[in-house]
């Protein structure tokens, strides 16, 4: 029996827990710190914010079940104001100055690569929420958001068992997109598609003047084979993205958009009855109806004091996140980040789909990838999801460079880029 | 353990148990069973079926699927059209019509549906619309089927053809005719029908023809195919032109409205306002706030926000040049730092008093939707708008500097601060009253650009350098430089997006500029006389 090595710590830990709990004031000064890294100023705010305030709540609500091996757990929040250097000079004041146990944080991709270095050196974990890229498997992060395998190649999946046969992939002009075009214009070259039937594109942040573009695409689709477009366009240039399809009269049953970075969050700032039909691929929607879903939105509903606020994936992953560290904390009976980072491997927490997620050895998790069509009241209709969850890959299967390696940080491997070909660790730790 | 837990979630995600219907009728209680169930392929099959009953609401039970006023009231098991007042939705049984009163939005299921199922549905109408009295219906049911060829078109439309009275209808159902006639068996009927189809500019003709120029068995019609599709590229390329121009002209109008204010404030005063880009967020959001107060006429409210605009940026703009700017006049460095100051002391403002989001701004009815040239041109009615708005305001500000009492104090106080004092013109109110119109003119962008993009606290840091560019490539202090300037970079622009992609055209048009500045640094139209020495 696997569990009980775990569970008798946790048998151990409880009276511990207890007696703690039972002891003095002046046990209050010993808590655990979490660290939370995320922008509270610059143009990454608008996402991170919400983040910051899901953490806050996951803490708050750990504390009042009385909090984490009898010690009161103690948010340090900084603000890395959209930055990237900043990301890691705030990641090093959290582990040097503050001794934090565990950094939740980061949004962009280049902000976690920013953040690698130094919580590799300071041997700190930190669970980093959003979808990526892939590509890379750190000792000491945590991706709770989805790798490709689980949202750009299950949503390519989903169109192409629809009859779609020529593809668009637009995004905006950064690595995450860039990656994961690239990962997707292989799949689909391996699937059979002419490069002819493969147009690509790419466009700045904040971009605002879609019209020729939307107007190549109306072009490309008008073919008689059917098109689709699949959106890493980041942002708020989505906006007048699908404002301009709207306008230029291209609905989602004629060019359906697949999009990996639309969700609630972006889609309370605009009228969504244009968009209605057009489609996201997350591993988590607001819509989905499960009764943990239902409590968590209630409690974040609670603790922001708006009705009106929406959840959305970043958050859910957060809360997996959350959950699996208690739970690795737990299980090694202390904070100490080196043990945590240890037991972490197999742990698993409930998932707000009605799922159970598990920590794989290569850092990622097991998620469900659900596909949702946009309603007019801002929200997705859920009209596909995978029959099972999906496990992360981090070195995706499509990329000649990639395809080789696989990343396990169980001993005796333990190695986040080990060639299955030449038998090799690259050494490099990321 | 693990299988155990992936067969739960197996279970938990199969699903929920399909609502009930009674409708009395049992057939129609298994449609309406399917299209509350969640799999969709069974869902499709229940539309058509619901088609095929021949029952006499059909049609509109279709519709009302399709525009989600047809749902399921949960407990009565009864079918409804909900009408939304309010929070609360107002229920009629969809069969007898009877008054079921108010229900809660959760007492009410909605059918759901998918992109297929509302594609077959549009299908299931236009066929319907084939026979409506409206010919606008009756057109736009046969360019549905033009957009979605099929096989048993032909027979459909055939027998209407005589008895059609509108002359677009008639035109289109030829089309479809003789769309059915490309594939006919005899080969001198396909020759006639390639010979027909070749004025159409139809995107399903083009594939048509595409298809006989490649594989037809006869090499006389696969000649007259290529002939025929050959002509019609053409027509297709020089309309692709029309539209990239313009493309050009509306990115070029946004450029001028962002620009032209700065016209004056830079241009004309020399002053280097770094703010000019918060002024135009101040316009989008005055629009946002006339629409919180006029919720239900969204046009009225944004004709209402022109004006409000421009008080509300102008007075800003006075009070920054009262309470800063006139402290720095000739001091260029200490402009530029202080205004920026401005600039993010605005930001901020917004982000603090509003909110650190996007906020949304609507657009009205008569904004959306395109003008179809033909089936390859269509130009977007907000576009038009903007251009034409655009120019407007430029004809409005020429008026104001060349015919005006005012303008005439600017322009002398610009041209020779001195002698205009001598000559009893009081310069500093007219400083404030310049910079306060070049404010209030960057407020009016703002009201239009709400109707483009995001209206956000980041709104304006995405136009500031696009207008000092427009504004330096002009010529510093024309109005026609900062016009010509405009519509010439954002034409650049946007014939240059289809071959160098978005990112490197706009790289490349900021190299251009630069090596032009070289070239001639006093801008398109160099300002002349005594000055352009100052």
């Amino acid at each position: 029996m696997k569990a009980s090595t775990p569970m008798r710590r946790l048998a151990l830990a409880v009276p511990t827990a207890a007696a703690l709990a039972m002891s003095t004031v002046a046990q209050a000064a010993d808590t655990i710190k979490v660290g939370i890294l995320h922008s509270l100023s610059g143009t990454m705010a608008i996402s991170e914010t919400t983040l910051k305030d899901t953490m806050l709540m996951l803490i708050e609500e750990q504390n009042k079940k009385g909090g984490l091996l009898g010690k009161k757990l103690e948010p340090v929040v900084v603000d890395p104001a959209s930055n990237w250097p900043l990301f890691a000079e705030k990641t090093r004041e959290l582990i040097s100055q503050d001794g934090v146990s565990a950094i939740f944080g980061c949004w962009t991709s280049v902000s976690r690569k920013s953040v690698l270095p130094v919580v590799e050196e300071l041997k700190v974990p930190l669970f980093y929420p959003v979808q990526y890229e892939g590509e890379e498997s750190s000792k000491y992060v945590f991706y709770t958001g989805a790798a490709p395998n689980q949202q750009a190649i299950p949503a390519v999946d989903y169109l192409m068992a629809r009859g779609v046969k020529r593809w668009v992939l637009a995004g905006t002009d950064y690595v995450y997109p860039r990656t994961t075009n690239k990962i997707l214009e292989a799949y689909l070259k391996a699937k059979g598609v002419a490069a002819g039937d493969i147009m690509i594109n790419y466009t700045p942040f904040g971009h605002s003047d879609w019209q020729s573009i939307v107007s190549d695409i109306k072009k490309f689709g008008n073919t008689g084979r059917k098109a689709a477009v699949v959106s890493t366009i980041n942002g708020d240039a989505n906006v007048p993205f699908y404002k301009e399809l709207g306008n230029q009269g291209i609905s989602a049953e004629d060019i359906p958009v697949v999009a990996f970075s639309v969700g609630e969050e972006e889609l309370s700032g605009i009228d969504t009855k244009p968009l209605v039909g057009h489609l996201a691929a997350w591993n988590y929607f607001m819509s989905v109806d499960v009764e943990t879903n239902d409590a968590f939105i209630e409690s974040w509903h609670g603790f922001i004091g708006d009705e009106e606020r929406v959840s959305n994936d970043p958050m859910e992953a957060h809360y997996i996140g959350f959950n699996m560290w208690v739970k690795a904390v737990e299980a090694a009976g202390t904070a100490d980040p080196e043990a945590v980072v240890d037991s972490m491997i197999g742990v698993t927490a409930p998932n707000l789909s009605g799922g159970v997620s598990a920590m794989m050895p290569n850092h990622h998790i097991t998620k469900p990838v659900l596909i949702g069509e946009i309603q007019d009241d801002g929200q997705f209709q859920i009209v596909y999801s995978t029959p099972g969850l999906v496990p992360g890959d981090a070195w995706s299967d499509f990329l000649p460079g990639s395809k080789d390696l696989i990343a396990d940080w169980r001993a005796p491997l333990s190695c986040g880029n080990y060639n299955v070909k030449t038998a090799k660790c690259s050494g490099q730790n990321y | 353990m693990k299988f155990l837990s992936v067969l739960l979630l197996c279970l938990s995600l199969l699903p929920a148990h399909a609502a009930r219907v009674e409708t009395g009728d049992e057939r129609l209680d298994g449609i309406f069973e399917a299209l509350m169930g969640s799999d969709f392929a069974a869902k499709e099959d229940a539309i058509s079926a619901l088609a095929a009953t021949g029952h006499a609401q059909r049609f509109e039970w279709i519709e009302g699927i399709l525009d989600g006023r047809l749902r399921l009231l949960k407990k009565q098991k009864r079918l409804v059209w909900a009408e939304q007042q309010g929070s609360r939705y107002v229920a009629t049984d969809a069969l007898s019509g009877e008054m079921l009163g108010e229900f809660k939005k959760r007492k009410l299921k909605k059918i759901a549906i998918n992109n297929a199922m509302r594609r077959g549905i549009r299908g299931i109408l236009a066929t319907r619309d084939l026979d409506s009295e409206d010919p606008a219906a009756r057109l736009s049911s046969i360019q549905a089927m033009l957009a979605n060829p099929s096989p048993g078109q032909a027979q459909l439309v055939e027998p209407r053809l005589a008895s059609e009275a509108d002359p677009e209808v008639r035109s289109a159902m030829q089309l479809v005719l003789a769309l059915g006639k490309l594939g006919a068996q005899a080969r001198k009927e396909r020759l006639q029908a390639v010979i027909d189809v070749s004025a159409s500019l139809e995107p399903a003709v083009r594939q048509q023809l595409q298809k006989m120029t490649d594989s037809d068995p006869d090499a006389g019609v696969r000649a007259a195919a290529a002939r025929s599709l050959e002509k019609i590229e053409e027509r297709v390329r020089l309309f692709g032109h029309l539209e990239t121009l313009f493309f050009g002209l509306s990115l070029g109008s946004v450029l001028v409205l962002a620009a032209i204010g700065l016209a004056i404030t830079f241009g004309v005063m020399g002053v280097i306002n770094m703010a000019h880009g918060e002024l135009i967020m101040l316009g989008a959001y005055t629009t946002y706030l006339m629409q919180l107060l006029l919720p239900e006429h969204t046009g009225l409210s944004l004709l209402l926000s022109i004006p409000a605009a421009f008080i509300v940026s102008g007075l800003v703009g006075i009070a920054i040049e009262r309470g800063v700017i006139r402290f720095l006049y000739g001091r260029p460095l200490e402009t530029l730092l202080a205004t920026f100051g401005i600039s993010l002391i605005l930001q901020q403002l917004v982000r603090t008093l509003i909110s650190p989001q996007n906020v949304p701004v609507s657009n009205p009815e008569f904004m959306s939707g395109f003008w179809q040239v033909n089936s390859v041109l269509s130009l977007t009615y907000n576009r038009l708008y903007i251009i034409l708005f655009c120019l407007l305001v430029f004809a409005g500000l020429f008026l104001i500097l060349k015919r005006t009492r005012l303008g005439l104090q600017v322009r002398a106080v610009s041209q020779n601060r001195s002698m205009a004092r001598a000559m009893g013109v009081h310069s500093a109110r007219v400083d404030a009253l310049t910079f306060g119109l070049g404010s209030g003119i960057a407020g009016v962008a703002g009201v239009a650009l709400s109707q483009l993009t995001n209206v956000g606290p980041n709104l304006g840091q995405a136009y500031i350098v696009d207008s000092f560019m427009v504004v330096v490539f002009g010529g510093v202090g024309n109005l026609w430089g900062t016009l010509i300037g405009g519509i010439g970079l954002g034409v650049a622009n946007k014939f240059m997006e289809p071959w160098a992609g978005a990112v490197m055209a706009k790289i490349l048009i900021l190299v251009l500029v630069i090596l032009f500045i070289q070239k001639r640094p006093r801008g398109l139209f160099p300002q002349k006389g005594r000055a352009a020495e100052g």
